[in-house]
């Protein structure tokens, strides 16, 4: 049983949460579809998210196992050398895009920063292994991006569905009944004045009817 | 900035994400949980939008992860490390699911179905 608000049973009160609680109705009703709707791209994400975790992970621990198998053949000093400069720099632009008003990111990687090579150093101190090791993260880079933006959505969009969950709780099991209750509340403690006021004046009618025919 | 773009980056382990150096990523490698926050801290003030940290990393840094969960403009995505993967990004995406849908209905289903 929801408890009522504490406001005064007036006529003016009465209209006031009677037009709150429309206000309420639809807005829980919007949040509803709001949530609904976004449980639905939600569970599409998070598949996608699953499945290219899954194959990120396998392809990731493939291409980190050749790259320890070539450090196991280089000496630590000629491979820190090797990869202390960079031969390139990825650059990426991050956009964002709106799911049902939550902004998500969109990351798209240059394609000028893609196409220069990837080795950073010379052929004759490193081993096969290394190139290989860094093709293969190489080629794995698109399914990252990619990972990254899925799962960045995903955490996004369920701390979303986490508050709207909340708001239509809220709204269904504590607003919307209290304002019902205090309705009826008023409505009662008005029928009630409004009968001890007829009351009165049944009283008052008989007794001057007395005392006219006394 | 515009103009150059924003870069990628890489925390963890110095032998799982020293290959990531090799490819163009901005690197710092750490060994442990101070060093981590301070790695993100310093990536994310250098303009670098996306970070993969390496499971270990992650789980001994849980509060800088958890600080830029919710940030739309840094994406910290955890990758497994040199030990291969643990399970621990995934526990995250599955948490993802029970905090959204309020029960694990994605990966129950699969194990039964496996």
């Amino acid at each position: 049983m929801a408890s009522t608000l504490r406001v005064n049973p007036t006529r003016m009160e009465l209209t006031r949460i009677k037009r709150r609680l429309v206000t309420a109705r639809r807005g829980h009703k919007l949040l509803k579809d709001k949530r609904d709707e976004m449980v639905r791209q939600f569970i599409l994400l998070v598949r996608e998210n699953r499945a290219l975790r899954q194959e990120v992970e396998r392809e990731l621990s493939a291409a980190l196992n050749s790259f320890a198998l070539a450090r196991s053949v280089t000496e630590p000093e000629l491979m820190e050398e090797a990869l202390l400069y960079p031969a390139r720099n990825i650059a990426i632009d991050m956009t964002t895009r709106s799911i049902l008003s939550v902004r998500v990111p969109s990351i798209r990687v240059r394609e000028e920063t893609m196409r220069e090579t990837t080795l950073s150093y010379g052929l004759a101190e490193t081993s096969a292994q290394l190139d290989g090791a860094i093709a293969g993260l190489a080629d794995l880079l698109p399914k990252l991006i990619q990972l990254a933006e899925v799962e960045k959505s995903c955490d996004l969009l369920a701390d979303e569905i986490e508050k709207t969950r909340r708001r239509v709780n809220a709204l269904e099991y504590v607003m919307i009944p209290q304002f019902e209750e205090t309705i009826r509340f008023i409505t009662m403690k008005l029928d009630e004045n409004e009968r001890g006021n007829l009351t009165r004046l049944m009283k008052v009618k008989s007794m001057i009817q007395e005392r006219a025919e006394g | 900035m515009a103009d150059k773009g924003m870069s990628m980056g890489a925390v963890g382990e110095r032998d799982a994400v020293l290959c990531f150096k090799a490819i163009g990523m901005d690197v710092i490698p750490t060994s442990n949980g101070d060093e981590t926050t301070r790695a993100l801290f310093t990536l994310v003030s250098r303009g670098v939008r996306v970070i993969f940290i390496t499971e270990k990393a992650a789980m001994e840094a849980p509060e800088a992860l958890k600080r830029y969960q919710s940030d739309a403009g840094v994406a910290v995505i955890p990758i497994p490390g040199s030990q291969g993967a643990g399970g621990y990004a995934m526990a995250r995406v599955k948490a993802n699911v029970e905090k959204a849908i309020g029960a694990d209905i994605l990966f129950n289903n699969d194990e039964k179905e496996g």
